[in-house]
């Protein structure tokens, strides 16, 4: 036991016991959230940049609060409207910041590997909040804390990932993290959203949706970003709603006890119905809160190693 | 552990006859009109917590509320050791407002647990008093903190450890005396 990493770049990188270690810390640090008083003083005198390239209101608000419940100094820093518009680099404006003596910088970017490139070059700890189409790996260790507290353990389980798994970060974390726990993953969607090499990462491929969520524990859908129609990766967004969609009528045959999951922000009507996003299936809300608690945990475990 | 025990303190009768003397010591002191609740510090004072819980119940016939606090996030070594400890979780289920509470834990040495142990507390309501039970009080204070209930006063040099085990944990109730 014990956390050594200076960053937190992605699943890939991390052991079970590590990812045990980061689930095990946020149900702790959950309990702070029930408190009428909701700060420890843990991270007191420590500071906490959020370094956002892309925009994103909600991971970026739960690393704020995450921050401030553990008493850390959070700064926001984001691209539009800063030196990023008047063509700093991304290095020039890191070393910036570090010049500032941050103890976390906390990195989105469009660019797959930038939060490496900047863990390599800064003293501080780095956590990837979201790089490209790679990884996202607080969302997956949201994902597998909501799954273990709802399911009271992960070995075992079939979740399916269903939507956009070429373009999904949040996909490649979770299909990382999961494999690791012995969770059984299948990813369904139209053949254009799948990567044709995707068995090559332990899961398995449908292309239909009824017999892709038939035996889940969980079914996790992706958001559809509007971009993918533009890119002629589907007919329709209609036509990709009526497919690939979930409603009611197509959760009937499932378990009784299958969770919805979604990362969210949700398109109601495109991947889930609005009946299934308010339906006692659905855990998303249980996913924003115990976001919080993962990134508590990520904080505490990044600022608290002797990295400097 | 790669240390060398060099004397046993106490054997399990000794342990159990002390932890009676404590439960009747807070009994007393509270005078039957206050509303006692203990407090283990996590692990081994939790534990502890709950075995005077059950000897007040002995003599008071009612058991009076035991809480787990962790107090992990509160320490002032934060970065200085190699490893970041695993954070635990406090169990509190009862309000403390107002309450006498007794923090229980197994050895007193410097007094930083107990000084983090009563910011936690704080932070979660405010107790009419705060009181302090240890098993074992091996000196060393760096904080000014005293204990009002004391199972046995322990001399030991810095370089020594005192090692409480307990039945639910070591399989073994006594208390020991390590050198490096």
């Amino acid at each position: 036991m014990g956390w050594k990493r200076k960053d937190l770049l992605g699943m890939q990188d991390l052991e079970t016991s590590e990812i045990i270690d980061v689930l095990d810390t946020a149900v702790s640090m959950k309990e702070i959230a029930s408190r009428e008083i909701k700060k420890v003083p843990t991270l007191r005198g420590k500071t906490v940049v959020n370094l956002f390239y892309e925009s994103s209101t909600r991971t970026r608000t739960s690393f704020e609060i995450a921050g401030k419940w553990l008493s850390a100094d959070v700064i926001n820093f984001s691209a539009s409207g800063s030196s990023a518009d008047k063509g700093e680099s991304l290095l020039d404006t890191a070393r910036n910041i570090e010049a500032m003596s941050p103890d976390v910088v906390v990195v989105r970017h469009k660019a797959s590997g930038a939060p490496a490139l900047l863990a390599r070059h800064l003293r501080c700890g780095v956590v990837n909040a979201g790089d490209g189409a790679h990884e996202h790996p607080t969302q997956a260790l949201l994902d597998l804390m909501t799954i273990r507290e709802k399911k009271g353990h992960l070995e075992g389980l079939n979740v399916t990932i269903v939507g956009d798994v070429t373009h999904s970060r949040v996909a490649r974390s979770n299909i990382f993290g999961m494999r690791k726990m012995g969770i059984t993953v299948t990813v369904a969607g139209p053949p254009t959203l799948i990567p044709p090499q995707c068995q090559e990462l332990g899961v398995k491929v449908s292309h239909r949706l009824e017999e892709a969520i038939a035996s889940a524990d969980v079914i996790m859908m992706l958001r559809l970003q509007h971009e993918r129609m533009e890119g002629g990766f589907i007919p329709s967004i209609r036509e990709y709603s009526r497919v690939w969609g979930l409603s009611l009528a197509r959760l009937k045959p499932c378990r009784p006890d299958v969770l919805i999951m979604h990362p969210g922000p949700v398109n109601r009507g495109v991947e889930l119905s609005p009946e299934v996003a308010d339906s006692p299936f659905s855990v998303i809300l249980d996913q924003v809160a115990n976001g919080v608690a993962v990134r508590m945990a990520v904080l505490y475990l990044l600022a608290g190693s002797k990295s400097a | 552990m790669s240390a060398r025990e060099k004397a046993q303190v106490l054997d399990e009768t000794g342990l159990d006859r002390a932890l009676t003397r404590i439960a009747h010591e807070i009994v007393e002191q509270a005078g039957g009109g206050e509303d006692v609740a203990l407090v283990g510090i996590k692990t081994r004072g939790v534990t502890l917590a709950e075995r005077i819980a059950a000897k007040i119940a002995a003599i008071e016939g009612t058991k009076p509320s035991v809480g787990a606090l962790d107090i992990t996030l509160y320490r002032d070594d934060l970065g200085l050791k190699a490893e970041q400890p695993i954070v635990r979780t406090t169990e509190i289920d009862f309000p403390i407002k107002g309450r006498t509470v007794v923090l229980v834990d197994d050895v007193l040495f410097t007094g930083r647990t107990i000084r983090a142990a009563m910011d936690a507390l704080m932070d979660l309501g405010r107790p009419h008093i705060i009181r302090l039970a240890v098993l074992v009080d091996r000196g060393h204070r760096e904080l000014p903190i005293r204990p009002d209930y004391i199972g046995k006063n322990l001399p030991t040099s810095r370089r020594e450890t005192v090692a409480v085990l307990l039945r639910e944990h070591d399989g073994v109730d006594r208390v020991v005396i390590q050198e490096e």
